[in-house]
């Protein structure tokens, strides 16, 4: 098909599923929730829109909410963040080894997904717990060493309902939608660049940030939006993990529509969520394109 | 001119049970332009890369300069390449990709912007230094990629097919240009290629690899007149091959009896180029070949023993300056013939089904042994 132009049915054969999904499943829905953002609650079951802006005024208003963002957004960041900086030499593994191991060592990124993310949060908790896998590892280690003797019977370490317990179960439920897309990137790189690098007298510490980062940013970037938005919108995980101690604006948002029963609340949060999003991305694209402006 | 900047010895790298070079010695002198020719998969760009640093030696030496490379880095070694792909940096405008081996060895930023200037003036990319590579011919790019690696100063210049990936035309200027360059600024270039053209026309000296081992070592005229084996005739240029026996030696002179010929005799140079028995392999290059009708008076110049056949032209091929014939003789052996066009007529003189006689020089037939 060298011109969709010039077989407008053949494009419509192909575009129409899509378009038909996203229209129904994804642009209507979202059409709704912002509408009832803008609504009030008449009864119990009953939700009329009639554009007052109570909502914002109040998630705006109140600190807790803002805070709530505030600290979902760090969270989100940090976690992001690790992610990067444990996935990249990963994904750069990845890329440099050959035949099979290459394809078990993707198969093992990928394998998380085939299993469900409520299951993969509770082994977390196993993990973690105060009679969990870590504390029994340190109360060994700690009994091996004699040290009950000296300091009294050993304390577990209370790992879970903290913010520290969210961060590491973001990192590591989002972990492979950082690798995947560095991995492309770095495998689409020319590694006659990283060679061209060395021969003209940079260290591969050098080549790293001066050729490496720059030429997979794509891959970084794509990474790092994967990755930061769907974190920043999470709710099982924090309220698995986090308990009442670490709740994320996800926690609130998912209370609003179905404890407090305030779908117009829920919605006004969402789309305070999704503007601020916006405006990163934007910001992110404005920055992309004044640097590219520049540099020629 | 006399002392040697590189010094392989005995090299051999092994891919698991393959050997991609097996047992290669061989210097390349200070200011040569040095090609390591041969098919691919001969070896030639696993040599290079061995010499750039990005493998090492299963076992041998590679001395440059008379320092031992074994433990020194891509980016310790005084060798800079120009990729195969350029891989020209496209983050970064000419300008910086010029200047960013000097940059990242810390040399102070005006010194950068002087040398890459100077860089750039000597490939003729001056007016460029601000453009991106994507905004670049591919001629432009490789430029910036010869730019980039002689700005370094390096003793030796290492390039991997540097003219494979340019079109016909430009390929021929690019062959000059580097040779200029190369006598120019007085740096030992070691060019890797599988064109012969391209290592005739430029090199001083050509290595031909074949099957990870060197097979000749020799200037472009002597590699071209006089090679050494059936292969090394065979990859440089055209030649027919004629198989043959040895029936004797008398004085300067061998006795070689063939199929299409009959008996022949060959002036034998003699000295280095070994004994001849049994069976060997006569060849001629197809310019060397006079061709006339069958009839014509044949005229050659006396005191000079010729070498004469017959045959039938059987096919034609019309390049312009010159023309390829396919000749078959009696026994049918297809022999290749080449005629220049000097006069507007010469096309006309001969046409396919002539017969005709071919004949050539006793002196300029070669006797190889394998």
């Amino acid at each position: 098909m060298e011109n969709w132009n010039e077989n407008k049915s053949t494009f419509w054969i192909f575009a129409l599923p899509g378009t038909f999904w996203l229209v129904v499943f994804f642009m209507i829905p979202l059409a709704i929730i912002w509408a009832l953002s803008f609504g009030e609650q008449v009864s119990l079951t009953k939700t009329e829109v009639t554009g007052t802006l109570e909502h914002y005024i109040r998630a705006l208003g109140d600190p807790v909410y803002l805070k709530i963002i505030w600290k979902s957004i760090w969270m989100s960041a940090l976690a992001t963040f690790f992610c990067l900086l444990i996935a990249y030499p990963i994904a750069f593994l990845i890329s440099f080894v050959r035949g099979r191991l290459k394809m078990i060592l993707l198969a093992a990124v990928i394998l998380p997904f085939w299993i469900n993310l409520l299951i993969r949060t509770y082994a977390l908790i196993a993990v973690f717990r105060s009679r969990g896998f870590v504390n029994f590892g340190l109360e060994w280690v700690y009994k091996t060493l004699a040290m009950d003797r000296l300091f009294g019977p050993f304390q577990p370490l209370e790992l879970l309902y903290n913010n520290g317990a969210v961060i590491l179960g973001l990192i590591y439920v989002f972990m492979p939608f950082m690798v995947l897309p560095l991995y492309a990137s770095i495998e689409r790189l020319d590694k006659s660049y990283l060679e061209a690098s060395l021969d003209l007298g940079a260290s591969q510490f050098k080549t790293f940030w001066r050729v490496s980062v720059p030429l997979t940013m794509p891959g970084i970037v794509s990474g790092i939006i994967l990755v930061f938005i769907p974190m920043l919108g999470s709710f099982l995980i924090p309220d698995l993990l986090g308990g009442t101690n670490a709740q994320m604006i996800g926690n609130v948002i998912e209370r609003q529509f179905k404890a407090a029963n305030n779908y117009p609340f829920g919605a006004a949060l969402s789309f305070l969520l999704m503007y601020a999003t916006f405006a990163a991305l934007a910001l992110r694209a404005w920055h992309a394109s004044r640097s590219k402006g520049n540099d020629v | 001119m006399s002392t040697p900047i590189i010094s392989i010895r005995e090299v051999t790298k092994s891919f698991g049970r393959l050997k991609a070079v097996d047992n290669v010695s061989l210097d390349v002198m200070t200011n040569e332009f040095f090609a390591l020719l041969g098919p691919s998969g001969c070896g030639k760009t696993t040599l290079l890369r061995m010499i750039a640093g990005f493998s090492n030696p299963t076992s041998g030496q590679i001395l440059i300069d008379g320092q031992d490379m074994v433990s020194i880095t891509p980016d310790k070694r005084p060798v800079n390449m120009v990729f195969q792909s350029y891989a020209v940096f496209p983050h970064m405008n000419v300008m910086r990709n010029v200047g960013y081996g000097l940059e990242v060895t810390g040399v102070a930023k005006p010194d950068i912007k002087k040398r890459a200037e100077q860089a750039l003036e000597r490939v003729g990319l001056s007016d460029f230094t601000s453009r991106m590579p994507d905004q670049l011919s591919g001629g432009q790019r490789q430029r910036v990629a010869l730019a980039r690696a002689l700005v370094k100063e390096p003793k030796v210049l290492l390039l991997d097919e540097p003219l494979s990936a340019l079109d016909a035309k430009l390929r021929e200027q690019m062959q000059m240009e580097l040779a200029g360059l190369q006598a120019d600024v007085g740096v030992t270039f070691v060019i890797v290629t599988h064109d012969q053209d391209e290592a005739l026309s430029m090199a001083d000296r050509i290595a031909v690899m074949r099957d990870g081992s060197v097979d000749q070592i020799a200037s472009p005229g002597e590699l071209y007149e006089y090679p050494k084996n059936r292969f090394v005739a065979d990859f440089i240029g055209k030649v027919n091959l004629i198989e043959g026996e040895v029936t004797g030696q008398k004085g300067d002179k061998i006795s070689i009896t063939t199929e299409m010929l009959g008996k022949v005799a060959i002036p034998f140079g003699g000295d280095d180029r070994g004994e001849f028995n049994g069976n060997v392999c006569l060849a001629i290059r197809p310019e060397k070949i006079n061709i006339s009708k069958s009839g014509v008076s044949k005229n050659h110049p006396a005191g000079k023993d010729y070498i004469e056949s017959e045959g039938k032209i059987v096919d034609w091929a019309y390049y312009g300056d010159c023309s390829h014939m396919i000749v078959a003789s009696k026994n049918n052996q297809r022999f290749g013939v080449v005629i220049q066009n000097s006069r507007r007529d010469s096309v006309d003189a001969l046409d396919i089904g002539d017969d005709v006689n071919l004949s050539w020089l006793a002196q300029d037939t070669l006797v190889l042994n394998d």
